[in-house]
C-alpha cells in the first residue's frame, strides 16, 4: 500500500508520527470530536494519537496540561479538494505543476511528484487550521488529471501521507471539450479508458495498444478501474450527475466521489441511494455556466436532508485560498445547515471519504491533528490559538506574517526596512 | 471656461429629462446658458426613479450610521425616499410601518466600487465577454455602461447580500481601460434605468502585469505590440496624458476664441474630462512601488488618482496614500495569484486604516460582492489579532461611505444621515458575523429585497422557466 506514515489506529499505536510529538492534556474545551460538541471536556494526546478524549477524568501525571477555559477545539481542518503545494504564483506558469497541456500523459500524471512541502502556500493554508488537505490535479490534455494526493501541512518532506489516493477525472463542460467537443465524447472517451485499465495489462503485454489510453496511463488508471481506487469526477449538471450514478449502477464496483455537484440537490434521493458522496463549495449560488443554473446556496442543506454524504471545500483559487473552507461552511450555517454537520464536513467526512483512519475526529485512536480557537471556528473572526498535527505544536507563522510585521512600523528613519526581519 | 463647460453638462442632462417629461427629477436650477454646449455630455443620461416606498420606522436596532457611530435601540426612520430621522423612541406617525428591529443591525446599504457585473455576468458564455475592449492598449473611449447587460443574475445576489450600489468597471487589460457606470443596484430593462443619477463618470486604468501580458505576449504573437514591459505602460499613459493635454488645449481656445469647432475624439474626450477634473480616475495597481511611480504620473499631468484597487500592497506605502489622500479598494485576503499579488496579506485593508489612508472593501468578484460584510469581518479581526484597534463601526466605513466618496455621491448616500437616500440595510444579526443574513434591502425607501418574502426576491428573464426559477439562492 502506498501509505508513507503509519497511518495510526488505536491498538496499534507505537510508531510515533515524529520525534518531536509533545504529550499533553487538555482540560475545559468546547470539543467538536469529528462527530458531536462537548462541553467541558478533556483531551489526551500522547506520541501523537490521542489516548482519551471527552470525560477522562483522571489524567495521567507529566503532561502540559492546556486549560482551554471553555474554548473551542477541532479536529484539523482537512480540505477535501486543494490544489495547495503544486503550485506558487498562479499566473506563472513555471511554478505551476497542475497540469500539464503538452504532455502526452493524463492519468499516469501523479500530483505528489509535484509537491513542494516548502511552498509558501503550506503555511499560510496551515494558519488557518487546515491540518490535512487532498490535492488534486488541474485539467491538462486529456480528460483525466492525473493522481491526487493526501498530505499534512506540516510543510516538512514526506508530508504526503498517502500518495495517489484518488484519480481526477473532468465530466463537466471542461471535460467535454478536451475529449473532442461534446459531453457523448467524453463518456465514450471515459468508457473506453475503464476498458483499457480494466484490460490491463494483459492487452498491452500482446503488443496491443488500447482504445484510448496508452499502457502508462492504462496502468494509472487500472486501479480505479477495478475499485481499488477512488476516483474524483467533476459534474455540476443534474444530468451529468444521474449519468454517473448510472455509471455506478452498473459497476458496482466503482469508488467514486462527484466534486462540484452545484445540481446535486436535485438529484440528492438518488445520490443519497448509490451512496455516492459529494464534495461542494457551499458558497456556490450563481448560473456561472449552464451546467449550474439550479446552483444555490441551499444545496448543502437539501443534500444534507436527503443523507447524501456531503464535504464542504472552496473552489475559487483552490490552492491559495483553500483556506477560505471554513468560511465556506460557516456560509452554510447561514444557509441552514446544522452547525455540527457543517463542522463534520470538513474534518470527518472528507476524512472518511478519502479513508484516511484516525484524521478529522478527536476520539481514542484519532491522529493528533487538533485546532485551538479564539472563538467560533466558523465565524469569520475566528482564529486559531495553538495548531497541532500527529502531535506537533506547529507555528503560527508564515511569508505572510513576516511581511505584516515588517511593514506594522513605517519608520525608516534608522535604515531601510529591508533590514527588519 | 471649464466651469462654463461643466455647467453645459449638467444643463443638458436637465433639458433632455423636461424634454421627456422629467420622471420627477429636480429642474429647478435649470438657467438659460449663455453659451451653446459644444456637444452633450451626458448623452445616455440616468433614467432611474425611485420606485413607491411608504414610510417606514425600523425599530430598536443597532445602527451603524456608516461615519463611525453605533447606536443601541435606535429607530430609524425611512420616509419619501431618504433617510428622514434617527434617534431613541422615535414617534411613528400615522401609516408608518413599524418593524420591530430589536436584536437586528441597520446600516447604509453595501456600495462596491469594483464588480464586473452586468460586463462579465453569468453566465460566463463567450457571448457574454464584454468587460474588456482588448483590441488596443488604449481604449479610454469605450464606456461600460455599453457593454452592461442588465439581465445578470449576479445583480440579485448582490442584492441579497445587502449591495445597494456598484461600480461598474471595464477589464484590466488595458492601460485605459475605458470609463466605468455606477449603478442603483435596481434591476431595469435598461442600463439606463439603473444609473446612479447624477455620479460622475470614471475612468480605469490598469498598472502592471496585465496590460504587457495582453499586448506584449497577445494573439499569441511574442512580441506583440507595446506595451512590452513596465516601462511601456509608463510611456503609453503618460503619451497618452500628452496628446489629452493638447486636445484639452485645442478646445479651451476654441471656447475663448470661437472659429471653427475642433474635431471630437471620444478617446481624448475621456482623458481630457479627467484633466478637468470631472471623470474620477480608479487604477488597478497592485505593487506599492508602482503606485509610486503613478502618483507622480499623476502630478506630472495634473489630475488626481481616487483610488488604486486591488492595492495589495498598499500596506507598504499607506503613509504615502494617506498623505496623497489616495483610496486603496482591497480584497480582505486575495493573494498569489499572479507575481503582483503575491505580497497579499490579510491585515492589508487594516493597516491602511490605520495610517489614515482610506480603506475600501471592495470584490472584484460576483461572488465576493454577496458578502462583503464577512470581507470587512475577517479584515477587522485579523488587524486586531496584529494589535491594530479599530472599531465595528469604523470598519463600516469600508462598505458604505468611502466607496460613495471614491464614486462622488457620498453627498447621496453611504451613511445614514438625514436626507440621504435611504439605502439602508436590515440585518437579521450582527452583519459582522458569518451566519447574518441581509433580511431586508430599501433602495430609495422601497423595499427591493425581502429575505422572508419569495417575492421580493427579484428572477432576471435569463433564469425564468429554467432549474431553480425563484429559488432561495
Amino acid at each position: 500500500m502506498i501509505f508513507k506514515f503509519a497511518a495510526i489506529a488505536a491498538s496499534t499505536s507505537l510508531v510515533c508520527a515524529s520525534a518531536f510529538a509533545q504529550n499533553l492534556a487538555i482540560q475545559n474545551a468546547t470539543l467538536f470530536d469529528g462527530e458531536t460538541v462537548r462541553e467541558d471536556a478533556t483531551l489526551v494526546i500522547r506520541d501523537g494519537t490521542v489516548v482519551a478524549w471527552a470525560d477522562a477524568d483522571e489524567l495521567p501525571s507529566g503532561l502540559e496540561t492546556i486549560d482551554a477555559e471553555g474554548a473551542w477545539i477541532t479536529p484539523g481542518i482537512f480540505t477535501p479538494f486543494s490544489r495547495t503545494g503544486i503550485v506558487e504564483v498562479g499566473a506563472e506558469d513555471s511554478t505551476d505543476d497542475t497540469s500539464a497541456g503538452q504532455s502526452t500523459f493524463g492519468a499516469a500524471l501523479d500530483m505528489s511528484d509535484g509537491f513542494n512541502p516548502a511552498s509558501t502556500l503550506i503555511e499560510v493554508t496551515r494558519l488557518e487550521g487546515v491540518t490535512r488537505m487532498a490535492v488534486a490535479p488541474s485539467l491538462g490534455s486529456s480528460l483525466f488529471g492525473g493522481q491526487g494526493f493526501i498530505a499534512t501541512t506540516t510543510g516538512e518532506p514526506g508530508s504526503i501521507i498517502e500518495e495517489r489516493a484518488f484519480t481526477f477525472i473532468n465530466l463537466g463542460e471542461g471535460g467535454a471539450g478536451i475529449a473532442g467537443g461534446s459531453r457523448p465524447a467524453a463518456w465514450a472517451t471515459f468508457r473506453a479508458a475503464l476498458g483499457d485499465a480494466r484490460a490491463f495489462p494483459a492487452r498491452y503485454l500482446t503488443g496491443q495498444e488500447g482504445d484510448v489510453l496508452n499502457r502508462v496511463d492504462a496502468q494509472a488508471l487500472s486501479r480505479a478501474a477495478r475499485g481499488d481506487q477512488l476516483i474524483m469526477i467533476s459534474a455540476s449538471r443534474e444530468s451529468d450527475i444521474r449519468q454517473i450514478i448510472e455509471l455506478k449502477q452498473d459497476n458496482p464496483q466503482l469508488q467514486i466521489v462527484i466534486l462540484g455537484a452545484q445540481e446535486g440537490w436535485m438529484a440528492a434521493e438518488a445520490l443519497a441511494d448509490a451512496d455516492i458522496p459529494v464534495i461542494i463549495d457551499p458558497y456556490d449560488n450563481l448560473p456561472s455556466s449552464f451546467a449550474q443554473l439550479g446552483a444555490t446556496q441551499q444545496n448543502a442543506a437539501r443534500l444534507l436532508d436527503a443523507g447524501v454524504t456531503t464535504a464542504f471545500a472552496y473552489f475559487d483559487n483552490s490552492s491559495h485560498q483553500a483556506r477560505l473552507i471554513l468560511q465556506s461552511a460557516g456560509n452554510a450555517v447561514g444557509s441552514g445547515v446544522d452547525h455540527t454537520d457543517a463542522l463534520k464536513a470538513i474534518t470527518s467526512v472528507p476524512a472518511d471519504i478519502f479513508g484516511i483512519d484516525g484524521a478529522g475526529r478527536l476520539t481514542t485512536g484519532s491522529l493528533g491533528d487538533l485546532v485551538i480557537w479564539d472563538g467560533d471556528p466558523l465565524e469569520v473572526r475566528s482564529a486559531p490559538v495553538r495548531i497541532f498535527i500527529d502531535g506537533v505544536e506547529q507555528p503560527l507563522e508564515s511569508r505572510q506574517t513576516k511581511l505584516r510585521d515588517r511593514y506594522l512600523n513605517l519608520d525608516e528613519s534608522e535604515r531601510p526596512l529591508a533590514y527588519k526581519r | 471656461m471649464k466651469i462654463v463647460m461643466r455647467l453645459a453638462v449638467a444643463l443638458s442632462a436637465a433639458t433632455f429629462l423636461t424634454a421627456c417629461g422629467g420622471g420627477g427629477q429636480d429642474t429647478e436650477n435649470e438657467t438659460s446658458g449663455e453659451q451653446a454646449e459644444a456637444f452633450d455630455r451626458d448623452p445616455y443620461p440616468s433614467t432611474y426613479t425611485p420606485y413607491p416606498s411608504g414610510a417606514v420606522l425600523l425599530q430598536n436596532a443597532t445602527v451603524y450610521d456608516g461615519i463611525g457611530n453605533v447606536f443601541e435601540n435606535y429607530d430609524v426612520l425611512l420616509e419619501g425616499g431618504n433617510i428622514a430621522g434617527m434617534g431613541e423612541d422615535l414617534d411613528a406617525g400615522d401609516d408608518v410601518e413599524v418593524i420591530d428591529a430589536a436584536g437586528k443591525f441597520v446600516t447604509p446599504g453595501i456600495i462596491d466600487n469594483h464588480s464586473h457585473l452586468g460586463v462579465y455576468p453569468s453566465p460566463g458564455v463567450s457571448a457574454h465577454q464584454d468587460g474588456n475592449e482588448i483590441s488596443g492598449p488604449v481604449t479610454a473611449e469605450v464606456w461600460a455602461e455599453h457593454g452592461v447587460w442588465p439581465q445578470d443574475p449576479g445583480f440579485t445576489r448582490a442584492l441579497a447580500g445587502g449591495v445597494t450600489s456598484m461600480q461598474i468597471l471595464p477589464g484590466s487589460a488595458n492601460l485605459f481601460g475605458g470609463r466605468g457606470v455606477t449603478l442603483k443596484n435596481v434591476l431595469s430593462r435598461t442600463v439606463q434605468g439603473m444609473k446612479f443619477p447624477d455620479a460622475p463618470y470614471t475612468l480605469k486604468m490598469a498598472c502592471g502585469e496585465n496590460p504587457k501580458r495582453v499586448y506584449g505576449y497577445g494573439g499569441g504573437r511574442f512580441p506583440g505590440g507595446a506595451p512590452y514591459s513596465r516601462m511601456g505602460n509608463v510611456a503609453g499613459y503618460r503619451n497618452s496624458w500628452i496628446e489629452a493635454r493638447a486636445y484639452q488645449e485645442k478646445w479651451d481656445a476654441w471656447e475663448e476664441d470661437g472659429g471653427d469647432m475642433p474635431t471630437r475624439n471620444l478617446e481624448l474626450d475621456t482623458l481630457a474630462g479627467v484633466l478637468d477634473g470631472d471623470i474620477l480616475v480608479h487604477m488597478h495597481c497592485y505593487r506599492a512601488d508602482e503606485m509610486a511611480q503613478v502618483i507622480d504620473m499623476s502630478e506630472e499631468f495634473g489630475y488626481k488618482v481616487t483610488s488604486f484597487h486591488h492595492a495589495v500592497e498598499s500596506y507598504k506605502i499607506a503613509d504615502l496614500l494617506a498623505e496623497k489622500e489616495i483610496c486603496s479598494s482591497m480584497w480582505a485576503d486575495w493573494w498569489g495569484f499572479k507575481m503582483e499579488a503575491y505580497d497579499g496579506i490579510r491585515e492589508n485593508i487594516p493597516l491602511v486604516h490605520q495610517a489614515g489612508a482610506c480603506a475600501i472593501v471592495h470584490s472584484d468578484s460576483d461572488i465576493g460582492i454577496q458578502r462583503l460584510n464577512q470581507e470587512a469581518a475577517k479584515a477587522l479581526a485579523d488587524g486586531r489579532r496584529a494589535g491594530i484597534e479599530i472599531s465595528d463601526a469604523d470598519a463600516w466605513t469600508w462598505l458604505s461611505a468611502n466607496p460613495a466618496k471614491s464614486l462622488g455621491i457620498f453627498d447621496q448616500t453611504g451613511s445614514l444621515e438625514i436626507g440621504k437616500d435611504a439605502d439602508v440595510v436590515l440585518w437579521n444579526g450582527d452583519p459582522f458575523s458569518t451566519y447574518s443574513n441581509a433580511e431586508r434591502v430599501y433602495i430609495d425607501g422601497a423595499l427591493m429585497f425581502d429575505l422572508e418574502q419569495p417575492d421580493f426576491t427579484p428572477v432576471t428573464d435569463f433564469e425564468l422557466g429554467q432549474p431553480g426559477e425563484g429559488d432561495l439562492k
